[in-house]
């Protein structure tokens, strides 16, 4: 094992810890302001992933009619518990015109001519949407719900999305060809252009989320919910509004990654579920409360699992998920342990 | 009362009726889980069976066992009770067929399985298979490798119980020839296999062997040519689909596979013996599924239809009624008594000591060329 060894092992480790730390990000999210645990993270990684893929052989992605099933069902909901015509105008609009709208335009462009940057919106245009609608159809109407039960859900939602997966992308995976084909030499080290774009598109993200929490009013009235709901909603901030946007922006990190992703390793539809797991070590690192420690638990799984890969190949997720047992019992140990009002 | 009895005679009735007439023959695949692209290859073929065998109508039942050995074992005990199935073929994994093959010799019906699991000693029985082991296979690479001038070799398998059957094939094959000087292990849905293509290449082999299945396969491969490695790459016989070559473009051409003689069948020389039956079979699945729909896979289990189809015209001969515990006896003695049948994937001759019956003289070495599977010569 030399430094040459070493450099290449370190560049991998925090290119796949770089990806583990957006999952981990939308996961501490997610929890912070719905105490939603939200296992489907890594599904919208992998929807991300194949949308890419299919828009990049030219097909129209199936991800379009799930979108359009999805917000059918979502409209539904809001029918039912319909509070007044301005709101049930709205929802006609995003739930069924937006995705009919966005079907046809996918239908008349031409697919297979499309810039890689081109895709990219695209694919963010068709799988981002399907959050909110989640989080209508799944989680709000039975926000106040305990974690356990919310847990619940969120692995029957994570169920159902496989399913749709399989029979959306077909049980095979798909790979996408990288954003910069480009090789840096930095010394002896080789360093491919993906990772670069990787690892700075991670920073863009985890700096935009900054400076969006800590600059933007909606942002501000998300971590007033998560630091405090029913504060929040005595101050006139609508925790529907709130769960929405939330899953929102997880769904954006979500298909960002699997974006970058994407060209690093064949996705399956089912491949969301480990990736997500790993951020969710990291996210556990973190105590699913700490941005910055959920980001740097991020980057020791990517490491851990680079080097344990090198060293003992076999045991490697072993390795990687046995971290979470020390890292619990710090935890339990050092903070003290509030009781949850239920 | 009266009534309920009526009903419940009507149904026992009805049930019992298409089983006394017809042969019932179960298939079981995975059509949906991990191995579901497996799955698809057994469908493909089954549509192709024919309804009638000797005049009598054969009824196919296909169930998903979505690659649970479990759900597997529900159905094989589903055909087995309520559709009074004659036969069994399928399933797809050694998991799920070792699973069955309990059942299957309970049970005593003949099941011939698509998956090469173990048909050695005790769990023979009933239980056979069209598909020639993994030892069969790796020979064939040790053998090309010797060929070549390969002193040392790298492995990259699953880390699962494919990957060690692999490794061990591999490492039996190659005792006192060949050093294997690198095995490392990844898992099918890793994000990276940087570090484990680091190690092999770092422990300089002639050739890399790498030990897994279907498309996620093709990352060792790709890594490894990232990463500058120029010895001969080989792949084993599981990454044998059209998927494998959309997935790993331009990095897997040169991969070498032994396969079963399906795959390039208009390719072989005249002398292979199952060149006319692959040719055939091939040109009817391509004409229903378009071209190069084809793979090994559906090879297998069109294969061990054509073992099933010769036992049940032995057993027609002798007169012997489908539906009773005679035919099915019938079935797996013919079944063993199995004769240079020629299929698809090679000639077969079964023995009551040899319940696999594959001749290794029909497998094949193809190499990626120009993302087309082509036969070495």
């Amino acid at each position: 094992m030399d430094a040459e060894i070493i450099a290449m092992l370190g560049q991998d480790g925090v290119t796949n810890g770089a990806i583990y730390a957006l999952l981990a990000l939308a996961l501490v999210l997610v929890f912070a302001v719905t105490r939603v645990i939200f296992i489907p993270q890594g599904e919208f990684l992998a929807w991300g992933a194949l949308t890419m893929a299919a828009l990049e052989g030219g097909h129209l992605p199936t991800t379009v009619w799930l979108l359009a099933g999805l917000g059918v069902l979502a409209l539904g909901v809001d029918l039912f518990s319909a509070t007044g015509r301005r709101t049930i105008g709205r929802s006609v609009l995003w739930n069924l015109a937006y995705p009919l709208a966005l079907a046809g335009l996918l239908w008349v462009l031409p697919l297979a001519e499309l810039s890689t940057w081109a895709r990219v919106i695209v694919t963010l245009a068709i799988v981002v949407p399907m959050g909110p609608m989640l989080y209508r159809v799944a989680f709000q109407p039975v926000a106040e719900a305990p974690v356990l039960v919310l847990l619940i859900i969120s692995v029957a939602v994570h169920l159902a999305m496989v399913g749709f997966g399989l029979l959306a992308f077909g049980p095979e995976g798909s790979r996408t060809t990288p954003f910069s084909e480009a090789q840096l030499e930095l010394g002896t080290l080789m360093v491919g252009g993906h990772t670069l774009v990787v690892i700075l598109a991670s920073l863009v993200l985890i700096v935009g989320l900054y400076l969006f929490f800590d600059r933007t009013l909606y942002g501000k009235a998300l971590r007033a919910t998560a630091i405090n709901r029913n504060g929040a909603r005595l101050m006139g901030i609508s925790p529907a509004l709130a769960g929405r946007l939330t899953f929102f922006l997880a769904a954006v990190i979500g298909v960002l990654s699997g974006v970058l992703v994407a060209p690093l390793t064949t996705i399956y539809y089912d491949s969301g579920f480990l990736i997500g797991l790993k951020g969710f070590v990291a996210a556990i690192i973190g105590g699913l409360a700490s941005y910055p420690l959920a980001a740097a638990g991020a980057i020791l799984v990517g490491l851990l699992e680079s080097f344990s890969s090198f060293w003992a190949s076999a045991f490697k997720d072993v390795i990687v998920f046995t971290l979470i047992i020390p890292v619990l019992m710090w935890r339990s140990l050092t903070s003290h342990h509030v009781e949850e009002e239920e | 009362m009266k009534l309920k009895n009526l009903f419940v005679m009507t149904a026992a009735a009805l049930a019992a009726t298409p089983s006394l007439a017809d042969i019932n023959v179960g298939v079981i695949a995975s059509m949906t889980g991990p191995a579901a692209a497996l799955g698809a290859e057994t469908r493909k073929a089954v549509s192709l069976f024919p309804a009638t065998v000797g005049g009598e109508k054969v009824n196919f039942i296909l169930l998903d066992d979505t690659t649970d050995p479990t759900a597997a074992v529900k159905n094989a005990r589903k055909l087995i009770s309520e559709d009074k199935v004659d036969a069994i073929l399928g399933p797809n994994l050694i998991s799920t067929a070792t699973a069955i093959a309990d059942v299957a010799n309970a049970e005593k019906v003949p099941m011939i399985s698509v998956a090469p699991l173990d048909v050695s000693g005790d769990k023979r029985g009933f239980v056979f298979r069209s598909e020639p082991s993994a030892d069969l296979m790796v020979q064939r690479v040790v053998a090309d490798m010797l060929a070549n001038g390969v002193k040392t070799v790298g492995f990259i398998g699953f880390s699962d119980s494919w990957g060690e059957v692999l490794h061990k094939a591999l490492t039996k094959a190659a005792e006192g020839k060949i050093t294997i000087v690198a095995s490392e292990r990844y898992g099918r849905a890793d994000p990276s296999v940087q570090a484990q293509a680091l190690k092999v290449i770092s422990a300089k082999p002639d050739a890399v062997f790498v030990g897994a299945s279907g498309t996620p396969a093709a990352m060792p491969q790709i890594t490894l040519r990232e990463r500058g490695f120029k010895g001969r790459i080989y792949q084993s016989h599981g990454v044998t689909s059209k998927e494998f070559l959309r997935v790993g473009g331009k990095n897997v051409e040169g991969a070498l596979i032994p396969v079963g003689p399906v795959l390039v069948a208009e390719q072989l020389p005249d002398s292979h013996p199952s060149k006319k039956s692959a040719v055939a079979f091939v040109q009817t699945l391509e004409a229903k599924y378009g071209a190069d729909s084809r793979s090994t896979f559906a090879g297998a289990s069109w294969d061990a239809w054509l073992l099933l189809q010769n036992a049940i015209t032995g057993a027609q001969k002798a007169k012997i009624k489908a539906g009773t515990p005679e035919f099915r006896a019938a079935l797996r003695d013919g079944i063993e008594k199995t004769s240079k049948l020629v299929g698809t994937n090679g000639v077969y001759t079964m023995g009551p000591n040899d319940h696999a019956g594959y001749d290794a003289s029909a497998i094949v070495l193809i190499k990626v060329e120009n993302n087309h599977w082509k036969l070495v010569k």
